[in-house]
């Protein structure tokens, strides 16, 4: 039904005027519909983060503004859209004014790409997962600009860590998704999907996928630069990390930013893990409107882990950061894609 | 050998890190895990203006010092200001003078008012703990604000009040 309606304004769009300005003006409403969808699921994932903190640590958590506190994040966004946006007199204003949009500007590009069910993908590129890791990348140039641009030691320390970080965590992110790329054989994500309609992946590559899961959610959880790796923001170290100088907006495009990167990480394991927009067995696969439900489904029960892993575990140190890349991470991802290319090599995969 | 036993046992310890590091963080999520399940139950915070009614503070909170007065208006101090000297910053005093005992026909010492600055008070309970007669104790009452510092300053024996009978025979 979605698809229908999209492809009669498709068609209308292209018989109204001329097919330069029609592709224009479709780009444009794909672009707002997603910019809505990237505010909503901000708000939403914070609201979330809050109750489920409240939950872990058995408080009751926001539940004043509208029903249980649901409005509670609107209400907080209006507050902050209403702030004056300050600036120190010192900082390197154009870079201070450029930072919180690539970081926002990197988020919306990597949602981009996502199939959130079958022909709902705004951008089927024939090499998505390589984009992916990319796009994810750049967005830690925002992060050192606005440290660096703040001429403050707080910031510019916490940008550094988020350098030195990301740049680590990088590698186990790209060589997990390495892994599963051994058994699709293709990078462009619609692909990735149809090879999953014989059984998840993290199913069909049976041991050396749950390894490669397994590391890619610490390396996720390390790159969008949440708790147990929030070097970056250490409230205790550092006052608010690289964006200790931001107020207002500026400050809550970062905000957002990390709130959806964590949705990007959890989409892309549901993407690449867990079979996208394909339901689990097989039932109510002639919908393709339900996708959208099963990819939200599978990618909130992973943003749920990562929310629970922050309110596990202690904050590391920055060399025990490194250590766990380059001493762990690394040799068991590089011996686990040798064990998954053995495994692809001889058939050991598990089809249904 | 030696050298050879100890790289084995090293390099058994990578392993068996790895394996003591998951095992570690697995454990703590079924701790936090299990908190995450029982929140309703567990819930230590609370729903404070709407359940002020059945609000009960623990037995040991210090909000304020209140000194209890009985059915017949009567208090337990009898002025001797223990407790304006324990008090570390002043926030008691206490106006006294010789007032003439009904009972012997004499004159004695007797509170006109004991005065108690909240504002100042660090609610250290040295002037209760001072106090030889009981006759201040802690109150549970934390809901202090009001709009001028002076309505801080507390006079605690109700206007009227006086001794009560036996208990400066008990010294």
């Amino acid at each position: 039904m979605l698809l229908s309606i999209t492809k009669n304004i498709h068609e209308w769009l292209f018989s109204l005027m001329p097919e330069n300005i029609a592709s224009i003006v479709e780009m444009t409403i794909i672009a707002v519909i997603y910019l809505t969808g990237f505010a909503v699921a901000g708000l939403f994932l914070v609201l979330m983060e809050r109750r489920i903190a409240a939950w872990f640590q058995l408080r009751r958590g926001p539940n004043r503004v509208g029903f249980h506190g649901i409005l509670q994040t609107i209400a907080d966004a209006l507050k902050l859209v209403s702030k004056e946006l300050t600036g120190t007199i010192k900082a390197d204003k154009f870079l201070y004014n450029l930072a919180p949009y690539f970081v926002i500007i990197t988020a919306l590009l990597a949602l981009a790409v996502f199939p959130f069910t079958k022909d709902f993908q705004a951008f089927d590129i024939n090499i998505g997962i390589l984009f992916l890791i990319a796009i994810s990348s750049i967005g830690v140039i925002g992060i050192l600009l606005a440290g660096w641009s703040s001429n403050n030691k707080f910031s510019l320390i916490g940008a550094m860590r988020s350098g030195v970080q990301t740049i680590s965590y990088e590698l186990s992110v790209s060589l997990s998704l390495l892994t599963i790329v051994l058994m699709t054989g293709t990078l462009q994500l619609s692909e990735i999907v149809e090879v999953q309609k014989n059984g998840w992946l993290i199913v069909q590559g049976h041991v050396p996928a749950v390894i490669a899961f397994m590391i890619y959610m610490i390396a996720g959880t390390a790159e969008t630069n949440r708790t147990p790796f929030d070097l970056v923001e250490a409230e205790s170290e550092l006052g608010a990390g690289f964006h200790t100088e931001y107020s207002g907006m500026k400050f809550a495009y970062f905000f957002l930013a990390e709130f959806i990167n964590m949705f990007i990480i959890a989409s892309i394991a549901t993407t690449v893990f867990f079979g996208a927009w394909l339901s689990p067995f097989g039932i109510t696969e002639s919908i393709p409107l339900l996708g959208i439900f099963w990819f939200l489904a599978k990618t909130f029960v992973i943003v749920f882990l990562m929310m629970w892993f922050r309110w596990s575990f202690p904050r590391l140190r920055i060399d025990q950061i490194l250590t766990l890349e380059w001493k762990y991470l690394l040799p068991i991802n590089l011996v686990n894609l040798v064990v998954m290319a053995i495994v692809v090599w001889l058939g050991l995969t598990i089809q249904f | 050998m030696a050298w050879l036993n100890n790289s084995i046992l090293e390099d058994m310890g990578y392993f068996s890190d790895i394996y003591q590091g998951i095992k570690s963080l697995l454990t703590g999520m079924s701790i936090t895990g299990k908190y995450f399940l029982n929140f309703r139950k567990g819930s230590i915070t609370q729903q404070y203006p709407e359940n002020r009614e059945t609000l009960k503070m623990f037995e040991r909170f210090r909000g304020e010092v209140i000194m209890p007065h009985d059915e017949n208006n009567e208090h337990r101090c009898t002025g001797c200001q223990a407790c304006e000297i324990a008090c570390p910053n002043g926030t008691i005093e206490i106006i006294w003078d010789r007032q003439l005992d009904e009972e012997s026909g004499k004159k004695k010492k007797m509170i006109d008012k004991h005065i108690y600055r909240l504002g100042m008070c660090t609610m250290c309970g040295l002037c209760i703990e001072a106090c030889p007669t009981d006759a201040i104790k802690w109150g549970q009452n934390f809901e202090n604000s009001v709009y001028d510092r002076k309505y801080l300053d507390r006079i605690l024996n109700k206007p009227g009040s006086k001794l009560m009978k036996g208990v400066e025979d008990k010294e």
